[in-house]
């Protein structure tokens, strides 16, 4: 066995031990954990840059190694260390639980770097069930500050359904098992393909999806979003609002190979949940106070454009998405780190909060600017190019209802995202203290800001990569 | 690409685009508002300069887009930076250029605070205008029209007037929702066509059921850019609320891109639909001179006067654009440079005056040409412009398009002409009561007349009113081509039988 096939998530795993023994130390020891996970996630992304070419498989075959795979590993170590960087203060959750935070949350990535690499319907479970309880650990670590508990809430609520996307998932896993007999993907891609549309094997197909539109916040299993958003401390959503987004979208398209080409059934189903998931994240998001709360609610109806890519059923069709899903954890890093630096004692940001951003925090205020208008796809930024080339796809295939709905939910959308540019440009910081940024934050900030626009001006070469890594898995 | 003439060897067009976006991202990193104001001023002057070659360089004699450019953007969807200008485009090239100078100017003293930040717009704003004049892509002409909005929603909603809030939303809306369908439109052309490439989708022959729909995606969104009557109303708003060089930007660049748009779009790209709906689209242009000379004559603040004026005049450009016929669309293509010049130059003055006394009242405005007579001579000669007098600009324009109107529909041009008198009543009414005013006038003798930055910014201004009043020619003359070149495209649907319902709206 070549180890560095499996050099990042060694790294992972040995880096969680580490954390695991910190906390066993008495004494609080928040700061000296979060320079640990720091370093173990670069030295993750390091290794994963390092054997960014490898290929092979390994464990009986239930775990492969190749193009897309790395791609994916390589923007969740990235995404990790960049919620590192600027939520490093980490002021919503108190100094004596911050070594297990940082365990938890070096397991979730964990899980989903090997999630992106199963290819089995068991590790895939494993995998995934490793990320998640590791994420519902991390909510209700937030401090009581309202005195309402309402970091618990939100914990139940992320448990409870988890548990229940779980179950459908595991439910149509059954399903597939039953029809073809295997659960390896290799063997069951051919199964399944060749009996067509037949009803078993679509129900099997898209309740596996269900665990996934669970994580991603498609419509009708993104009712945990709005409250885990809210409840749980800013540098905790900031984390389950992007990285482990990109497992969710890897893993939607490798489930989306095993549909059946030209399988009416499914793609008229991902159509209609694209279009509720569009409506309902836009039209509740209107009406949100709080900002937190206002991107969980655009994060949905973001999932139903993720949906549009997929819903073609092409090679092109995944790139985009992949495309679309980079964009927009970019975007939404972007938009995070400026709810991390204004929270002062990491209570939430309500949109009036933002006021006269522009003077307490200039840079902040333009990174606000630049991803709010890249998520509500204002070219010149990567959230624009996105949405063009998912409505291109989608048009290509025939859809032009579909498009022109989505076109609409463009329009609708804008108002809320202009509406918190609106208070963070034009309106006076009355009596609202300046925010300080530091160094690391501007550098990130600026990054942030240079990779969406980079990619809307320029999307050719992240596109060629990902239909790249597409070649590995189709 | 054989309706591209290549540059020789100079990237002109280029250099028009990437220099004020290049002066916009050193001016963030100047300090001071002294040298963001010299270096805006520095940046504009230099893209006015390099846009002259333009003009002298540029052949009347043929309808090819020339100073070519061509490149590979995204192979994956056939998506080309393509940029070049043709008889159609030229012109507003040329007066997005002019303009801004005098626009950086004409703010030098207005804009106080965040100056660096305001100049950044402003530069951001020339570059995205001027590519959408010169983009010969779909795509990329599209992210310039979108990606023009942040910059001018900034000018209005940060250095706006009491209103500024509701002004820059409803334009950013309004804009934004009349473009999503045009986007749909431009990837639905392009899975007809293979190519983003505008040129490349003209002529087609697409089916008629296609074209009424491509038709009316592009004009939803063309006619809220223009604005048309009914789709106007964030059109007051906005000027009235933004600052000097931000009105000057909306009325004199952004609503031609409006126009330009149905003559760049519409028309080559979707004649047969063009035809059946001209009926509407003219006794739309007619409701909007009418009710935008009526409205304006009932405005007690100058700029919402001259903003509903604007109604009026870009009524009289989709009168002649949509007349099809060559006076018709000469007319409509000088008028709108008029427009351009000749409604800049009033919202600069307004701008002046709103300085001086702090207030766009015509009643706080009474009767300054006693203390202003610098003033008040340009003034006077702006809104004899404005009302079309003979020997100035407008005169030119709008008798090129009511003698098209007349040629094609003697009913319409009728209908059109009361708009021609409204426009010197209300123009008359400011005018008097500006320079004489009345026996109850505000105490006017703490005004000081024009300083010598003032009348540096309106005079170029001046200098074209008389020069197109007088001598049209080199104007008219490098559009001809490409005029009659357009026409030809749109008429070879109209003998292909386009059904019209024209017998019935036009008699």
């Amino acid at each position: 066995m070549n180890p560095m096939l499996f050099a990042p998530e060694l790294a992972l795993l040995f880096g969680s031990l580490l954390l695991f023994f910190l906390s066993l130390s008495s004494g609080s020891g928040g700061r000296q954990a979060r320079n640990m996970t720091l370093a173990i996630a670069l030295v993750a992304v390091v290794l994963t840059f390092a054997g960014f070419s490898q290929q092979g498989s390994l464990f009986y075959a239930v775990y492969k190694v190749d193009q897309f795979s790395q791609l994916f590993k390589l923007l969740i170590g990235c995404g990790l260390v960049v919620v590192l960087l600027f939520g490093g203060e980490l002021k919503g959750v108190s100094d004596e639980v911050r070594p297990e935070y940082y365990l938890f949350l070096l397991l979730s990535t964990l899980g989903l770097v090997m999630l992106v690499s199963s290819v089995e319907l068991l590790t895939f479970f494993i995998a995934l069930e490793l990320s998640s309880y590791s994420l519902y650990l991390l909510v209700p670590m937030r401090d009581d500050r309202t005195g309402v508990r309402s970091q618990m809430e939100a914990a139940i609520k992320y448990i409870l359904f988890g548990v229940v996307a779980t179950g459908v998932m595991l439910f149509g896993m059954s399903y597939l098992f039953g029809l073809t007999g295997t659960t390896y993907f290799s063997e069951l891609l051919p199964k399944l393909h060749a009996m067509g549309g037949q009803p078993a094997a679509v129900v099997g197909i898209v309740m596996v999806m269900g665990g996934f539109f669970y994580k991603l916040g498609v419509f009708p299993f993104h009712f945990w979003v709005p409250d885990v958003y809210q409840g749980s401390s800013n540098e905790t959503t900031a984390f389950i609002a992007s990285v482990p987004k990109l497992g969710a979208v890897a893993m939607l398209i490798r489930i989306t190979t095993l549909v059946a080409p030209h399988s009416v059934m499914v793609v008229n189903l991902l159509m209609g949940l694209a279009v509720a998931s569009m409506f309902y994240g836009n039209l509740v998001a209107l009406v949100q106070k709080d900002v937190k709360r206002m991107l969980g609610f655009s994060g949905i109806a973001h999932a139903g454009f993720v949906l549009l890519g997929l819903l073609t059923l092409q090679e092109s069709g995944y790139a985009t998405s992949m495309y679309y899903i980079f964009g927009y954890v970019v975007m939404n890093l972007a938009c995070f780190l400026v709810i991390c630096k204004v929270s002062g004692q990491g209570e939430n940001v309500m949109i009036e909060d933002l006021s006269g951003l522009h003077k307490r925090a200039p840079l902040l205020a333009l990174t606000l600017g630049v991803g709010m208008f890249a998520l509500a796809g204002i070219p010149p930024f990567v959230g624009f190019m996105g949405k063009f080339m998912l409505l291109t796809g989608a048009l290509q295939q025939g859809h032009l209802t579909l498009v022109i709905l989505a076109a609409l939910n463009t329009a609708i959308a804008i108002y809320y995202y202009l509406s918190v540019v609106r208070v963070a440009f034009c309106n006076d910081p009355e009596e609202r203290p300046l925010v300080p940024v530091d160094g690391v934050t501007g550098v990130v900030s600026i990054g942030l800001m240079v990779i969406i626009i980079a990619m809307g001006v320029a999307p050719a070469g992240v596109l060629s990569m990902a239909t790249e890594a597409l070649r590995a898995i189709l | 690409m054989d309706f591209l003439i290549l540059n020789d060897g100079t990237p002109w067009l280029s250099i028009l685009l990437f220099l004020p976006l290049g002066g916009a991202v050193v001016q963030m990193l100047l300090p001071g508002d002294k040298a963001a104001r010299l270096w805006a001023m520095l940046v504009t002057i230099a893209t006015a300069v390099i846009s002259l070659p333009l003009y002298f360089k540029f052949d009347p004699n043929t309808a090819l887009y020339q100073f070519g450019e061509n490149h590979v953007w995204i192979p994956s969807l056939n998506i080309h930076y393509t940029l070049g200008v043709d008889g159609i485009s030229l012109l507003l090239v040329l007066m997005t250029t002019l303009l801004m100078p005098l626009c950086v100017l004409g703010s030098w003293r207005y804009i106080q605070k965040r100056v660096k930040e305001f100049m950044v717009c402003l530069l951001l704003m020339e570059s995205f205008m001027l590519g959408v004049f010169m983009a010969l892509d779909f795509v990329l002409f599209y992210v310039l029209w979108e990606a023009m909005l942040i910059p001018m929603y900034l000018l209005i909603g940060v250095w706006g007037g009491p209103r500024k809030i509701y002004a820059s939303i409803k334009f950013f809306l309004y804009t934004l929702a009349g473009s999503v369908m045009l986007l749909v439109a431009i990837i639905a052309l392009y899975l007809k066509t293979g190519s983003f490439s505008i040129p490349a989708m003209m002529g087609q022959d697409y089916s008629a059921v296609f074209q009424t729909w491509v038709f009316l995606a592009f004009f939803l969104a063309f006619a809220i850019k223009v604005p048309m009557f009914p789709f106007h109303t964030w059109l007051p708003a906005a000027h009235v609320e933004a600052p000097t060089a931000g009105s000057v930007i909306l009325a004199s660049v952004l609503l031609k891109m409006g126009t330009y748009g149905f003559l760049r779009f519409c028309l080559p790209i979707t004649p047969l639909a063009s035809f059946t709906f001209m009926p509407y689209v003219l006794w739309l242009s007619v409701a909007g001179i009418l009710y935008g000379g009526f409205t304006a004559l009932a405005q007690s603040d100058m700029k919402k006067l001259i903003a509903y004026s604007s109604v009026g005049h870009m009524g009289f450009v989709t009168l002649g654009i949509f007349m099809l016929n060559g006076q018709g669309v000469e007319g409509a293509i000088l008028q709108m440079i008029n427009h351009g010049i000749t409604t800049g130059a009033l919202f600069l003055c307004v701008g002046m005056i709103y300085e001086r006394t702090h207030s766009r009242e015509l009643s706080s405005a009474m009767g300054v040409g006693q203390y202003m007579p610098i003033y008040v001579t340009f003034l006077a000669f702006f809104s004899l412009s404005s009302l079309a007098f003979p020997a100035t600009n407008s005169f030119v324009g709008e008798f090129l398009i009511l003698a098209g109107a007349f040629a094609k529909n003697k009913v319409v041009a009728a209908c059109a002409i009361p708009g021609a008198i409204l426009a010197a009543a209300y123009m008359f009414r400011m005018l008097q009561k500006v320079v004489w005013g009345g026996t109850s006038n505000p105490d006017q003798s703490y005004l000081s007349d024009l300083n010598l930055r003032e009348i540096v910014t309106l005079a170029p201004l001046l200098f074209f009113v008389f020069w197109i009043g007088l001598a049209p020619k080199p104007f008219m003359n490098v559009m001809h081509t490409s005029v009659t070149h357009l026409l030809n495209q749109v008429n070879v649907a109209q003998a292909g039988g386009a059904v019209t319902v024209a017998k019935v709206l036009l008699p």
